[in-house]
Order: structure tokens, then C-alpha cells, then sequence
């Protein structure tokens, strides 16, 4: 298997007054393509930092990241821009849809900073990214008609639409109630078993059970890495969620 | 990252803010329009007194006798009026060589009678020289000869009003003998209208005769109350006067320390003078309007200003998905210089059309210059780029971590 992402002894100190903060103290691992990876840590732990660093927005202080190949620490701000718009989807707790603006439309953005794709070629990608996660039919809708499931589907639409090396998930079910959660959950199984490669950083343990390998931060340190060999099945969840109509 | 995209990015954006869009837009709308308006007012103006000062004569030189004291000036004695004579004339068609007519000027004034009707008024004594000078046509009849200059001939040419107030009846004046201070004067022509000059005189309401008449018979004086010329061409009036003054010195035996003893005007200066006095009054109405497009390119600055901070998490979001700070910089300046593009075309249509309803309700002279509208777009292009630069360039500088956080 291809190794998409290569942390090797990656340090983050950030200088607050006279102080220096050491969010994360070496860590590294390897994320091979077609892995579904929770990264867990509860607050403090430099998960956050992590996710910065994994979705090319900050650089470390030491030590290398490969994205895909690419060094990364090296780059300078515009070419981690490139970067992220060619090899990262992100989905965000809020969605951070642009308001009034409609699903297609919303999804199409990465593509709008690609010059290489035309607006018929963005246009048709964009609708095959919401056909796939099951909006095919609400293409017009404007991000204020939506319930909080539908965003984050249209969200997970956008962070498909440029084919990434990698999906970075930030605590993408955070906002959404039980029901909606496994649903978004049953999607990211779905694309995990099209062989996509996707990293979801959360504080729920609970989601470690649906993913195929799980990293657990403390302190700005890997304290576990383990892979799951019984990876729960999140339709077979949903269904046995009771039915609430109230 | 192609600029059609950007051009999108930024057209969305504004549309999807139509009400503040629109309002920002307001005051370059109201800048455009005043500027537009006022110099359109400035130049209309200007061009008419421009046309006015030009139908009073072709290249006109006027001499007039007595020191010029300027304005506050000691008055004059009647023996420093009495400068220029007949020789001073005779000098000047005899050794100039910029002219292209001579005339001198007496007047006399009071009332002119035929049969029952009267006119106060007075009378020119010219030469044949002063209708090329002022740019009168003789409309019927013909001008008097050089023959009733030398025999001081009662004949006359009299203009419309003249005309209309003493031939009320429409009979025809040539031939008629009119009375002007018991003396009885042939009618030999009637000039062609030029209606009313811009200080609203009539320029219909004039009596021409041979100058030597009104000096002799009328006025018994020896000296002119004045000396009219045309030069060549107006480049060459400067020249003229330098002539008519070395002439006019040396007939005079003044030394060289001597002030002249007459004044020369030239229709030019006369001409400059208003023009540059009314480009003055443009200028000023300009620089107000100016002043507020300056405001509304302020309003531009302060509202890309709260946008960006407004849009704060939209900027993060689009920089995690791949936009550079350039590309951030350029959609922010783009839609600061479409707003006040579309408002300078706005400004540009209402401006015109303000200057068409001043034309046409108050009768203004009024025109709309194309280097004006070239003007207002280049300013409205550069308020754009000048007042959206500092919030685009904020933008630009987010940081993204912050940036899609931010609540």
C-alpha cells in the first residue's frame, strides 16, 4: 500500500508572551492509502495542532510530513495553498457552507481555484460529488434550506470533488444529532470501502469503532496506535437506532 | 486560479449583498454624477461666453486714450482724454503691417426722429474699416463711401432696432432723410441683426455714419474717443499691439521713460480673462463635487472594511480549500473596483442626464465633454483600487487556522 501521509518526529512550539507551548513533542506515524484513521485526544492534547499540520495550514517547527510524496515543512504559503487545493478535502464540524448559495455552487468552490478545470468539467464533477453522497436531487437548494445532515453532506460533496489523496475530518458529526451522525458515519464507511483514505479527528471514542485503525494524543505525543480488526458496521447501527417521530 | 473565476467570485459576492452593495455604490454614484454635472455647467458656460466674446469682433484690438490707471486709478483730465486724433489713425493704416482693417470711433449721443417717432440713441462715426472690424453685414442698402468720409456726407447705416422704432409701419428706410440733433441724415443701408451680446446689449440699436460727419458736424471736436483694428489672425495680435504702440509713441514724441498716454485691449485678453475666470469658478464647483466622490470612496473602504471581518470565516473556508492570499487579495479588490466602476457608469448616466435637465428647465448652457467622462472613470477605477487595497489586503493576510474558527 501507498503511503499517503509520513510523520516523521514532528515538534510544534508556539511562543505565547515568554512563554513557549510544546503542542506536539514528536510524533510519527504513517497513514497508507485506503486507511480510515480516528485521531482521538481530548483537549490540550495538540489534536488540533495536528490537524493543522496534516491539512498543509501549518507548518511544524521540526522534523518532515510527506503529503502524498511532497515535503511539506518547506513550502511557502501559496504553494501549501496548491497543495491543499489539489491533495485535501476538509470536512468542518460547522460545515462552513457559503450562505446563500446553492449545494452545487458550494461544492464547486475548490474547483473555482483550480484554472485547470473548465465550467462545464466543474459543473459536471460537482454534481457527480452530490449525486454520491445522495443530494442529486436538492443540486439547487441554497445552503439556508438545508437541515444540519444535508450540509454536512454537502460539505463532504466538496471535500470530494477534487479527488483528494486525503479526507481530514474535523469532528464531522459534532454538530449533528445521534440518527444524523451514524448517517454521515454510514457515508464515510461507504467512501472507506471505495478505498478512500480518510483521517477523522474526534473526541467521541465511540467513532473509533466504525474506523480501521485509531490514534490516541496526550500531551503532544502518540500514547496509542491501534489498528481495529472488528470495525463496526454503521448501517447496521442505524437500523437498530429506535425510530423517535416526536 | 483564471480571472473569469475571480470575476464570479466577486459578481456573487455583490449580488448576494445587493441592498449594501448598492448603498456603498451610492455615494460614487452621487460623486460621478456631481462632477459630471458641474463641469458640464462650467463648460457650457464657458463656451458661450467663449462664442459671445467672438461675435463681438474678428481679432479685435481697441485703443483707447489716457494712461491705463487700472481700476481705483486717479480719474482722468479731460486734456489726457484727447490723446488720439485723426493723424494718430491715419498713421496706423498708413505703417502697420498686422492689420486687416482700421477704424476710429466718435460718438455723440441723443434722439433720432423720422415723421412721428423718435429713439434715443447714438450715433458711431466710423469708417469703412469698423463692419469688417465688429463682423457687421449691410443686409440692404451698402455701406457709406469712402467719398462721404472725405466730405463729412450726412448719409448713415442703421441698424434693426433702429429700423423697427422708427419705420413702425415697415416702409423702407433706404433714401429716408432721419434727424438726429436737427441735422438731417440719408439712410444708405440697414445691417444685418446680431441680436443681444452677452452683458444683454442690443447690438441691433446702433447708428453708423462717417466719422468725419459726427467730428465735424455734430461733435466739432478734433480728437476720437477711440481707435478699432483687426488683426490678421489671432496669433499675431500681440504683435499688432506692439505696433500700434510704437506707432502711436512716436507720433505722440514720447521718450522712452514716458508712460504711454493711451491704452491698447485686445479682444483676447478680454476673452482669456473670462475664460479664465470662469475655468476658475469650473474648477472650484469641481473640486467640491470631487470632494464627494473622495467621501464615497471612504463609504467603498469602510464597508469592504466590516465585510471582511463580516466574511471572516467565508475567507478561511475558501483558503482551506485551495485559495492563495492573492487570490483572496484579488476577489476583495475586484469587488471594490466593480462597485465603484458600476456606480462611476451609474454616476456617469445620472450626471448626464442632471445636465440635460438643467438645460432644458433653467436654459443653462450645458456640455457634456467626453475627456469628463474619461475622468470620472479613471478617478472611480483608481478610489476602487486606492480605498479597496487596505481591506483587500487584510483579507489576504487572515490567517486560515484562525480565520474558519472564527466566531
Amino acid at each position: 500500500m501507498k503511503p499517503i501521509i509520513e510523520l516523521e518526529d514532528i515538534r510544534r512550539e508556539f511562543v505565547v508572551g515568554e512563554e513557549v507551548v510544546k503542542a506536539l513533542r514528536g510524533v510519527t506515524f504513517t497513514i497508507h492509502e485506503g486507511e480510515f484513521v480516528t485521531i482521538m485526544g481530548t483537549s490540550g492534547s495538540g489534536k488540533s495542532t495536528l490537524l493543522n499540520i496534516l491539512g498543509c495550514l501549518d507548518s511544524p517547527t521540526s522534523g518532515e510530513y510527506r503529503l502524498d510524496g511532497t515535503p511539506v515543512r518547506t513550502m511557502s504559503k501559496s504553494q501549501r495553498a496548491i497543495l491543499r487545493n489539489r491533495k485535501i478535502g476538509f470536512v468542518f464540524q460547522n460545515y462552513n457552507l457559503l450562505a446563500k448559495t446553492t449545494a452545487v455552487e458550494n461544492v464547486e468552490l475548490p474547483l473555482m481555484y483550480n484554472g485547470a478545470v473548465s465550467a462545464s468539467e466543474r459543473r459536471e464533477r460537482s454534481i457527480h460529488a452530490l449525486t454520491r453522497v445522495g443530494l442529486g436531487d436538492r443540486l439547487n437548494h441554497k445552503s439556508n434550506q438545508m437541515s444540519g445532515g444535508q450540509m454536512q453532506r454537502v460539505a463532504i460533496a466538496r471535500a470530494l470533488v477534487n479527488d483528494p489523496a486525503v479526507i481530514l475530518a474535523d469532528e464531522a458529526t459534532g454538530n449533528l444529532d445521534t440518527r444524523t451522525s451514524f448517517e454521515i458515519l454510514v457515508l464515510f464507511q461507504e467512501l472507506h470501502r471505495e478505498g478512500r483514505t480518510i483521517i477523522f479527528v474526534t473526541h467521541n471514542p465511540e467513532i473509533a469503532q466504525y474506523s480501521s485503525r485509531n490514534i490516541v494524543l496526550r500531551d503532544g505525543k502518540i500514547r496509542d496506535d491501534t489498528l481495529n480488526h472488528t470495525i463496526l458496521d454503521a448501517a447496521r447501527k442505524l437500523s437498530e437506532l429506535p425510530v423517535t417521530d416526536d | 486560479m483564471n480571472a473569469t473565476n475571480l470575476f464570479k467570485i466577486a459578481l456573487k459576492a455583490i449580488a448576494n449583498n445587493k441592498m449594501r452593495s448598492f448603498l456603498t455604490m451610492l455615494g460614487i454614484i452621487i460623486g460621478v454624477a456631481s462632477v459630471i454635472t458641474m463641469l458640464a455647467i462650467g463648460q457650457g458656460s464657458k463656451q458661450q461666453i467663449k462664442q459671445n466674446i467672438a461675435e463681438m469682433g474678428s481679432n479685435m484690438i481697441m485703443v483707447m486714450p489716457g494712461a491705463d490707471r487700472g481700476p481705483g486709478g486717479a480719474r482722468l483730465s479731460a486734456d489726457a482724454m484727447q490723446t488720439l486724433t485723426i493723424a494718430d489713425y491715419q498713421s496706423i493704416v498708413e505703417q502697420s503691417k498686422y492689420l486687416a482693417a482700421v477704424s476710429p470711433n466718435v460718438s455723440a449721443a441723443g434722439q433720432l426722429i423720422y415723421g412721428n417717432y423718435n429713439y434715443q440713441t447714438s450715433v458711431t462715426g466710423v469708417s469703412q474699416g469698423y463692419l469688417e472690424i465688429r463682423q457687421l453685414k449691410v443686409e440692404s442698402g451698402e455701406m457709406f463711401s469712402e467719398t462721404d468720409i472725405k466730405t463729412s456726407s450726412k448719409v448713415c447705416v442703421i441698424g434693426k432696432t433702429i429700423v423697427d422704432e422708427l419705420f413702425p409701419e415697415g416702409a423702407d428706410p433706404i433714401g429716408q432723410v432721419i434727424r438726429f440733433k436737427q441735422i438731417p441724415m440719408r439712410v444708405v443701408g440697414v445691417l444685418k441683426s446680431k441680436g443681444y451680446n452677452s452683458m444683454g446689449m442690443d447690438q441691433d440699436a446702433i447708428v453708423l455714419a462717417p466719422y468725419t460727419t459726427v467730428m465735424k458736424r455734430m461733435l466739432a471736436q478734433t480728437y476720437l474717443s477711440g481707435i478699432y483694428a483687426s488683426a490678421i489672425t489671432e496669433e499675431i495680435t500681440q504683435l499688432a499691439i506692439a505696433d500700434i504702440t510704437e506707432i502711436l509713441r512716436a507720433n505722440h514724441k514720447l521718450r522712452a521713460e514716458d508712460d504711454d498716454d493711451f491704452n491698447i485691449r485686445s479682444q483676447e485678453e478680454i476673452s482669456s480673462m473670462m475664460t479664465s475666470t470662469m475655468g476658475m469658478l469650473t474648477m472650484l464647483l469641481a473640486a467640491v463635487a470631487g470632494i464627494s466622490l473622495v467621501v464615497g470612496g471612504i463609504g467603498i473602504m469602510n464597508i469592504m472594511y466590516v465585510s471582511v471581518t463580516e466574511r471572516t470565516r467565508e475567507i478561511g473556508l475558501r483558503m482551506s480549500v485551495g485559495a492563495r492570499g492573492v487570490d483572496i487579495l484579488s476577489q476583495f479588490l475586484i469587488e471594490a473596483i466593480m462597485i465603484s466602476v458600476t456606480g462611476g457608469v451609474i454616476g456617469v448616466m445620472l450626471g448626464f442626464g442632471a445636465s440635460m435637465a438643467v438645460k432644458t428647465l433653467a436654459q443653462w448652457p450645458v456640455s457634456v465633454e467626453m475627456w469628463t467622462v474619461v475622468l470620472a472613470f479613471v478617478v472611480c477605477t483608481i478610489t476602487g483600487v486606492f480605498f479597496g487595497w487596505y481591506p483587500a489586503k487584510k483579507a489576504a493576510n487572515l490567517d486560515p487556522i484562525e480565520a474558519i474558527r472564527y466566531e
